[in-house]
Parts: C-alpha cells; sequence; structure tokens
C-alpha cells in the first residue's frame, strides 16, 4: 500500500517541524530556568556589593583584635575613632537568646497542639493564624515593644528605662514563634501515623506517644525549626532598633539596654559619607552578619533535609 | 505507682483448648461505620482463652476494623464508630474508662512491620518502660525473653543499639512482635502479618505462635487461606462486611460448612 506509507514519510517529516507552539515552550524554559537562578545570582550579587563596600576598611583600618574583640563602637570620634563590635555581638545574641527562651516552648507547645491534638476546623483556623502572625510586619512589633512592653516593664520591674533585654527578647521571641512552629509543626506532621498507631497500640498515653515516640522522630525538624528562629532572631533589626534601648553596651542584666549588629547599620548608614572608613566598616559588620546568618540556615536546611532523607 | 492494668489481667492457667475453655472475647451485634459507611455489621462472635482463632476473607472484608474495635483504635480515627458489645475478660469495653490499660493487655502486629525509630533494644523496653519499669536489669531480662521468643535474638543480640527501623522487612516484623510480647499481653492480634515477610520467616513465626498459644489467646487475621488452616483452630470468614460463619477450621477446610460461599472461597473459586 504505497498511499500509506507516503502519508507516514510525510509525518516524519513533522517531527522537524518548529511551529509555534515548540517557541513558546522554548521561551517558557528560559525564562523559567533564570527565574529558578535568579535566587543564587542574587545571593552572589549580595555578598560581592557588600564585600566590596567593605573592602577598603578590611585592608587598611581593619584589626581582628580590635573589630571583634574591643567594647568600643566609637566610629565617629574625630582624634580617635573605635571600631569594636564586641558590644554589638553580645547585644545581638543576648536578645536572640533570650528570644529562644521565650519562643521555643510557645513554638513548640502550639506545634503539638496544632499537629497531636487539634482536629478539623480548629486546626485549620489555627494553622491560618499562625501563618497571619508570621506575617505581621516587624516595626508593628517595634511598636509594641516602644509602647506596651516599655510601660509595662518599667511598671512591674520598677526600672527607670523599659527599653532593654528583656523588652527586645520577649518581642523577638513572639516574632520567631509562628515561623518556628509552622515548620516545627510540618516536622511533627512528617512523622508517620504508623508510628503514633503503634505506640498507641502498645498502651501508651496521648502524651507518652508524643513523648517517647512522636519527638524523637521529628527531632532533626524540630532543631531545624529553632535554628531557623535563631536565624531570624541575628537578622531582625527594626522591631530590635525600636525596642533594645540601642545603646552601645555589654549588658549585665536583663534590664540593660543594648545595642544589636543590624540595628547599628540600619541606623547610622544613612548618614556616614559614602567611602568614609566608618561606612565601610558598617559594611563589614555586614559581611559578618551575613556569613553568620548563612550559616545558621545552611545548618538549619542540611538538618531538616536529613529527615525528609531519612 | 499502681499498675492501672491488674484488674483486667486475669489468671491465665493451663487451660487446653476445648469447647469448655472460659470466653477471652465476646462479641455481640458488632456494627462498625466508618461516616455512611459500613464495615462491619451484625457479627456476634466468641473467642477462647488459649486458643488460634482465624480470620480469613478477602481485601475489604471488614477484617481490620474488627481488630481496631477490640482495643479501641475507633478513638484514633474520629470517622470511625463501632455499636454493639464487647466484652474483653467479661469487661464491657465500651464502659472502660482507662483504655489505655485496655490497650496494653492485646498486643497488635500490623501488616507493615512497624519499627518505631527507636534502637532494637528500645523498642522492645518501650512498653516495659510505659508500665514504669525502669530498673535496667528486668528490662535487659524482658527485652531478651521477648526477642527469643520472636526468634530474633540470635541475629540481633550484638546489635541492640543500633535503629529498629533499619533491619530488614522480616526481621522488624519479628521485632514488632517481640515489642508485643514484652505487653505480656492476654490477647494477641495479628493483622496479615506476613505481607511483607519472606516465606522462611513466615513459617519462622508461625512456629513462634504455635508456643505463643500456650500463654495467650491469638487473633489471626489473614489472606492466605493456609495459613489460617496451619495455625487456627477456629476460623471465621468475613465476606462483604459480614461475618458469614464460624467452625472449627478443620470443618471449613473439609467441606463441613454452613454456607456454599465459605467453601468457594476456601477452595479458591474467588478472593
Amino acid at each position: 500500500m504505497p498511499e500509506a506509507s507516503s502519508t507516514k514519510l510525510a509525518s516524519t517529516a513533522d517531527f522537524d517541524r518548529r511551529d509555534l507552539d515548540w517557541y513558546i515552550d522554548k521561551v517558557v524554559q528560559l525564562i523559567v530556568f533564570f527565574a529558578g537562578i535568579s535566587a543564587i545570582i542574587f545571593i552572589i550579587g549580595i555578598f560581592v556589593f557588600i564585600t566590596m563596600e567593605g573592602l577598603g576598611f578590611l585592608f587598611e583600618d581593619f584589626t581582628f583584635k580590635e573589630f571583634f574583640l574591643s567594647p568600643f563602637w566609637e566610629p565617629s570620634d574625630e582624634d580617635a575613632p573605635e571600631y569594636g563590635i564586641l558590644a554589638l555581638i553580645a547585644g545581638t545574641a543576648s536578645v536572640t537568646g533570650l528570644a529562644m527562651i521565650v519562643a521555643i516552648p510557645f513554638s513548640l507547645g502550639a506545634a503539638i497542639y496544632i499537629g497531636e491534638f487539634a482536629t478539623g476546623k480548629v486546626r485549620e483556623t489555627l494553622k491560618v493564624l499562625v501563618e497571619l502572625l508570621a506575617a505581621i510586619p516587624s516595626v508593628v512589633w517595634g511598636f509594641i515593644g516602644l509602647s506596651i512592653m516599655n510601660p509595662l516593664i518599667i511598671d512591674l520591674f520598677d526600672v527607670p528605662v523599659g527599653l532593654n533585654v528583656l523588652n527586645a527578647g520577649v518581642i523577638l521571641g513572639l516574632m520567631a514563634a509562628p515561623i518556628m512552629t509552622s515548620i516545627a509543626e510540618d516536622a511533627l506532621k512528617a512523622v508517620p501515623d504508623r508510628y503514633r498507631e503503634a505506640a498507641e497500640a502498645l498502651g501508651a498515653t496521648r502524651w507518652q506517644v508524643i513523648f517517647k515516640t512522636v519527638l524523637p522522630a521529628a527531632k532533626n525538624g524540630l532543631l531545624g525549626a529553632v535554628l531557623l528562629g535563631v536565624g531570624r532572631g541575628f537578622g531582625e533589626t527594626m522591631a530590635v532598633l525600636m525596642a533594645t534601648g540601642h545603646a552601645v553596651n555589654i549588658p549585665g542584666s536583663l534590664f540593660d539596654p543594648v545595642r544589636a549588629l543590624t540595628a547599628t547599620i540600619a541606623a547610622e548608614l544613612g548618614e556616614t559619607a559614602v567611602g568614609s572608613p566608618h561606612y565601610q566598616a558598617l559594611f563589614t559588620i555586614g559581611i559578618f552578619l551575613f556569613i553568620i546568618t548563612f550559616l545558621i540556615n545552611l545548618t538549619a536546611d542540611l538538618i531538616v533535609r536529613g529527615i525528609r532523607k531519612g | 505507682m499502681v499498675n492501672p492494668n491488674t484488674n483486667l489481667k486475669v489468671e491465665a492457667e493451663e487451660v487446653p483448648v476445648a469447647e469448655e475453655a472460659p470466653v477471652k472475647l465476646e462479641i455481640n451485634d458488632l456494627t462498625i461505620k466508618y461516616g455512611q459507611h459500613t464495615a462491619l455489621k451484625g457479627v456476634n462472635l466468641e473467642i477462647r482463652e488459649h486458643e488460634v482463632f482465624g480470620i480469613i476473607g478477602p481485601a475489604n472484608a471488614g477484617k481490620t476494623s474488627f481488630l481496631k474495635s477490640i482495643n479501641r483504635m475507633d478513638t484514633f480515627d474520629t470517622n470511625m464508630s463501632v455499636e454493639g458489645q464487647i466484652k474483653f475478660n467479661g469487661l464491657d469495653i465500651q464502659d472502660l474508662k482507662n483504655i489505655y490499660a485496655l490497650r496494653s493487655r492485646i498486643g497488635v502486629v500490623f501488616p507493615l512491620p512497624v519499627g518505631l525509630p527507636l534502637t532494637i533494644y528500645e523498642n522492645v523496653a518501650l512498653s516495659p518502660r510505659l508500665r514504669g519499669i525502669n530498673s535496667k536489669s528486668e528490662l535487659d531480662v524482658i527485652v531478651e525473653r521477648c526477642l527469643t521468643r520472636a526468634a530474633l535474638w540470635d541475629e540481633v543480640k550484638d546489635r541492640l543499639n543500633s535503629l529498629g527501623s533499619l533491619l530488614s522487612g522480616g526481621q522488624q516484623q519479628r521485632l514488632t512482635i517481640a515489642r508485643a510480647l514484652s505487653q505480656d499481653p492476654d490477647l494477641l492480634m495479628l493483622d496479615e502479618f506476613s505481607i511483607a515477610v519472606d516465606p522462611v520467616t513466615t513459617m519462622r513465626i508461625e512456629d513462634v505462635l504455635k508456643e505463643l498459644k500456650k500463654d495467650m489467646t491469638i487473633i489471626l487475621v489473614t489472606n492466605l487461606v493456609q495459613q489460617a488452616r496451619r495455625l487456627a483452630d477456629r476460623t471465621a470468614f468475613f465476606l462483604e462486611n459480614e461475618c458469614v460463619e464460624v467452625g472449627n477450621t478443620e470443618d471449613l477446610f473439609t467441606g463441613e460448612v454452613k454456607d456454599q460461599r465459605t467453601r468457594d472461597y476456601v477452595e479458591g473459586k474467588f478472593g
């Protein structure tokens, strides 16, 4: 049947045809590809930018000992400017530490309730509310720190100023809790139901099931949630700027005002001459923050990935 | 700490399986529903002490739902509702205030082995720990005894501290049996335990069950009719959400059946 075979030949020619669909497909592939790798490009771009801006300081005025070990941050001193970030590190670390003390019990408790106890509508509503909480802008939290926490702390503890480690730590803890809850709940959900059924069949109570089976099985994900909270704490700027009191100080108590690394950059960068040592020193702080948060997030990510595989 | 289980525990005398053996489990007019869907309806049967009670039938006949209702796993599934009466050792289990105590008297082996994400040792020690046994030496004894009875001790005795979930399927299933035995149960329920187990291991576990029968009552749900024939003293045939009939296993397999469908299923005409 010659006719049939000639139709076949015609159709093989079709295989090389480049019609509109083919071009659309190629274009969409390209767009999606660039969108996909843009994250990498931006990360590298940002790192290159802040490094370039901070480079002058790193090679001229920077001494490792002064930068990391001096508690004096006096960049605008005309005669002998000092660029020590020890007090700033202490400020960031103390606020983040307190924030975690506040956030870990809250977020784990909430995650356990949402993931293990709540059912149906209650569960769905709570999940949406937690997501909403995570979306509250940080300046709103800072405002709460200034206008509610500040007088509250002054009244409760009879201290002259309420902008201090306690204030910022609590505010930051409440800020970090929703995202930690969300990730911790994902980790609990990743624990297969057959583990719960098996433990329940042994006669374990709800709490025993959670404590002896679910939490151990989810521990990597929970650790990842905590680390992401820490990363959030290190990187948070606005709320911390508003609630810490913004005084360069190594805190001796919860009621001492402190200043955070991020808040220093936010407050001072606009007032420095571009390219001046002060300007470059702020960018060096930026490099330091970038590396710290990158490492924390990377660790968290690796840990969370670990459970997915195992 | 008072052990809440003691009131449920009936002294296990050496009772030979006979018509007169005491009733372990009495099921009256049991109906199980999931929402609007009926999974099992109108089941009446008795399971006697120290017998292996087989339940055969094709998939979706209601066999697993039956087991779930006995250890009150309906509380795990809000959609599941149980009507009728289940008496365990003469006590109506719907009236029990402490269902955890009931569950701790009943060992369960699931179709797919569930090695909890704990070490082999902790998998077996978990149930005794829940009962309040914390002394290392006591736990050591229990762990060794249960693993030995489940025919797993020799294979794992040198790596008790490695993860239970890393064992092979057949080993995990025996670990699950060891864990069920660590409950020191009155009743052991196995739900198609051989689905994920190779034939050699299946035969080993079957030998284990023959031994265990001396100490406890066993409910064996299986979709392998020959397995029921090898192990069960009496067998129930479930089909399409009903219990078609209950009889001595040998009778069912030699054609002394009340219902034609049972004969057809046993002979492999469907299922």
